[in-house]
């Protein structure tokens, strides 16, 4: 690009312009030839900044803005949207729920992400090995991923009934009694995690899977040699290489795992008795329910600066392992 | 230069779909006063076809034609605010009767005063669910509401008589349970359902919902807490909606349920199922039944079309026409909501003489709080939740509630 800019400029510019109109034109930046280049740096950039600032800056500086304003059903006609100060902020804090779907939330995340990644590598490191209906198996893994979640839910709500649940009717004919892993308020979240654990196994398992393919296998007949092999053989290579791929997982899946809505509303809609109730689903409910657009968005900016935090953690992560 | 110069154009060109991709779409309304937009949540057979056809014909005798919409119900209050938003509003639009004073006081919809129309013969609680500061908003054509289902095979087996006071629904529930059947099934769900199917058992108790942790709803909540502890009713009822609870009772998995006419058709298909409607029991003999209006109003929003305006009233009188009341109940399973009507079409329909009087002494959810009514329907049913799946007793749980 700059060879041709200038190859080309060279010869041509100076015959066409007249010297008098050059003595007194200003010379402005993007007249000079490094001024071009930057502005047409800038042109290509734009189609994506134009992007990013309407489909992200717009929608969260206007959520932002919504957490500071009393923005209810009447503001979507009259557009008046009061300023409401730090008022959504108290209300949503000081509510007897927060408490409770803080608590939610980060046992929710620590434990499926914890289990996912625990069963995801397992699973992966199991899979390296090749072995007749590999494939196939792996294919059939993904399963879980490809079904929408609002179908998986209502089938998992089935299999998790009280009443006549296959669970509980297997559970009853060993005598193990009929937990109410729905009703039950100190079962409704386990059972919530449990399914999102299933849920998110498959996630795990391409990406750690992937990961280890690209591990070179002469690195673990070199290991061998040293007499690394085994459990010594995953700690001294198979770790220290999938530790970027590792972060990656972990930083999405924890992103991934607050935000999840669609899989606790269709199990136990946050109950009972908000033994399941998320940050995501106690916004979604101000929200969608209460119509209190305000609060809904005051906890939904919650939400999204705990996001931020392990988005930041992850860029972190990357840029140390590009560093090093 | 030169051509450097003319690839400035070039760019310029290249990059203004990009931009303008996002402002492409045609809402589609029609600005002549030909066409009506109308929009609703019957999704689903047979109530779409049976609108659309009133509608159609209605607006035949309008002169104007009908572009009918139906969205889910879950997603029409959403399109409606942004609809508000854009300006965009239906010329006539479906409101659950619980929503029509938010959306009234938005200031999207005409009183229905502007236009001609009135309220005059209506039920009271059809009137007071549309009432927003001094002003209706919305009519109804016809209301529905809940009763007590019950299986009559399982009640003669045991023995046992419709129950219409709690301590004979207990006894009831308690005889009836047997095997892998429950006695009661109802939905005290995380939901406004839950609280809706609540409403009977605290209003017909002289409960109220401006003071939840009153002595009278918690005797109710206590009724609920009972059913559930002594195994008369499943403790699944925290999760399951009104669908579920009409599922368990064509299963045969509950020998009396609460729920509403609109189960009909579904119950009807089951040829082994023999059932009876009652209404709610009371808590004692002589106490009147009080139950929640339930149904959808139709109002008119502000288009700034004033011909459009016009003839969308029109339609509207047509839709809650004498004929059309009566015609809409018979094949909804609903209720005329005009008082004069209600005799004759229960004459008509006996199977609909239970809901007719329960209709007709209903109260609507929004009567006494307006908009603050959903603020109190996730109180009550939080308190619902509270007392059924954790066991705090009834009292405490509402005052939680009421306190949080």
């Amino acid at each position: 690009m700059t060879d041709v800019a200038k190859a080309s400029a060279k010869p041509s510019a100076p015959p066409l312009r007249k010297p008098a109109a050059e003595a007194s034109a200003p010379v402005r930046w993007w007249h000079t030839q490094r001024g071009r280049e930057r502005l047409f740096h800038l042109l290509f950039l734009l189609p994506a900044l134009l992007y990013l600032v309407a489909f992200f800056g717009y929608p969260v500086v206007q959520n932002l803005l919504m957490g500071f304003q009393r923005y209810g059903i009447a503001t979507f006609y009259t557009g008046e949207a009061p300023w409401a100060g730090w008022d959504n902020y108290a209300a949503v804090t000081s509510s007897a729920v927060f408490s409770r779907t803080m608590l939610n939330t980060a046992l929710f995340t620590v434990c499926s992400i914890l289990a996912q990644f625990g069963i995801g590598l397992a699973i992966a490191l199991y899979f390296r090995r090749r072995f007749p209906l590999g494939g196939v198996l792996r294919a059939l893994l993904l399963l879980p991923w490809l079904v929408p979640v609002i179908v998986s839910g209502t089938v998992w709500r089935w299999i998790l009934d009280q009443d006549n649940g296959v669970l509980n009717r297997l559970l009853g004919g060993l005598g193990l009694g009929t937990p109410g892993w729905l009703t039950d308020t100190s079962l409704a979240l386990l059972s919530v995690i449990m399914v999102n654990i299933w849920l998110g196994i498959p996630f795990n398992v391409v990406l750690l899977h992937s990961g280890l393919q690209e591990i070179p296998r002469e690195l673990y007949e070199a290991a061998e040699l040293d007499g690394a092999t085994g459990r010594r053989a995953f700690r001294y290579v198979t770790w220290p290489l999938l530790r970027p791929v590792v972060t990656v997982v972990l930083v999405l899946g924890v992103v991934y795992t607050l935000k999840v809505l669609d899989l606790i509303l269709g199990l136990t809609g946050g109950g009972p008795a908000n033994a399941s109730q998320t940050l995501a689903t106690q916004s979604y409910h101000l929200s969608f329910r209460t119509f209190d657009f305000g609060q809904g968005a005051a906890l939904g900016n919650i939400l999204i600066a705990v996001s931020l935090v392990f988005a930041l953690l992850y860029l972190r992560a990357n840029r140390r392992a590009v560093d090093e | 230069m030169t051509r450097r110069r003319a690839r400035w154009p070039a760019t310029l060109a290249l990059l203004a779909p990009l931009t303008l991709a996002g402002c492409g779409g045609n809402n589609g309304v029609p600005d002549d006063a030909g066409t009506l937009r109308v929009m609703d949540y019957y999704v689903d057979q047979p109530h779409k076809s049976i609108y659309d056809r009133t509608l159609k014909a209605c607006g035949r005798r309008a002169g104007v034609a009908i572009e009918h919409e139906s969205v889910p119900n879950a997603s029409l209050i959403p399109k409606t605010l942004q609809q508000a938003a854009s300006r965009t509003l239906p010329d006539l639009l479906m409101i659950d009767n619980p929503d029509v004073q938010q959306i009234a006081a938005t200031g999207a919809l005409h009183p229905i005063a502007d236009q001609g129309l009135s309220a005059r013969g209506y039920a009271r609680s059809v009137v007071d669910a549309a009432r927003h500061r001094g002003k209706v908003y919305a009519l109804q054509p016809v209301a529905n509401t809940i009763g007590l289902f019950y299986d009559k095979d399982a009640l003669a087996e045991a023995g046992v008589k419709p129950p219409t006071t709690w301590d004979e629904l207990k006894a009831a529930a308690k005889k009836l349970t047997s095997g892998d059947r429950y006695g009661m099934a109802f939905s005290a769900a995380a939901t406004y359902e839950g609280t809706w199917q609540f409403l009977p058992f605290m209003w017909s108790n002289g409960g109220d919902e401006r003071k939840l942790a009153s002595p009278r709803n918690a005797d109710a909540l206590r009724l609920w807490a009972d059913l559930v502890r002594d195994g008369s009713a499943s403790r699944s009822v925290v999760n399951w909606g009104q669908t579920d609870v009409s599922d368990q009772f064509a299963a045969g998995k509950a020998a009396m349920m609460v729920n509403g006419p609109w189960q009909l058709p579904v119950l009807d298909e089951k040829k082994d199922l023999d059932y009876g409607v009652a209404g709610i029991p009371v808590p004692k003999a002589g106490d009147t039944s009080v139950v929640p209006l339930g149904g959808e109003a139709w109002a008119l929003p502000r288009t700034g079309n004033a011909e459009r305006e016009a003839k969308a009233a029109k339609v509207l009188r047509c839709l809650t026409s004498d004929a059309n009341q009566l015609a809409l109940a018979a094949k909804r399973q609903t209720v005329p909501t005009k008082t004069a009507l209600m005799d004759p079409f229960a004459g008509k329909h006996p199977e609909m003489r239970e809901f007719t009087e329960l209709v007709r002494g209903s109260r609507a959810r929004t009567g006494e709080l307006g908009e603050d009514w959903p603020a109190a329907a996730t109180k009550i049913y939080t308190a619902l939740q509270t007392a059924l799946a954790q066991g705090v007793d009834p009292r405490q749980a509402l005052r939680e509630a009421e306190n949080d």
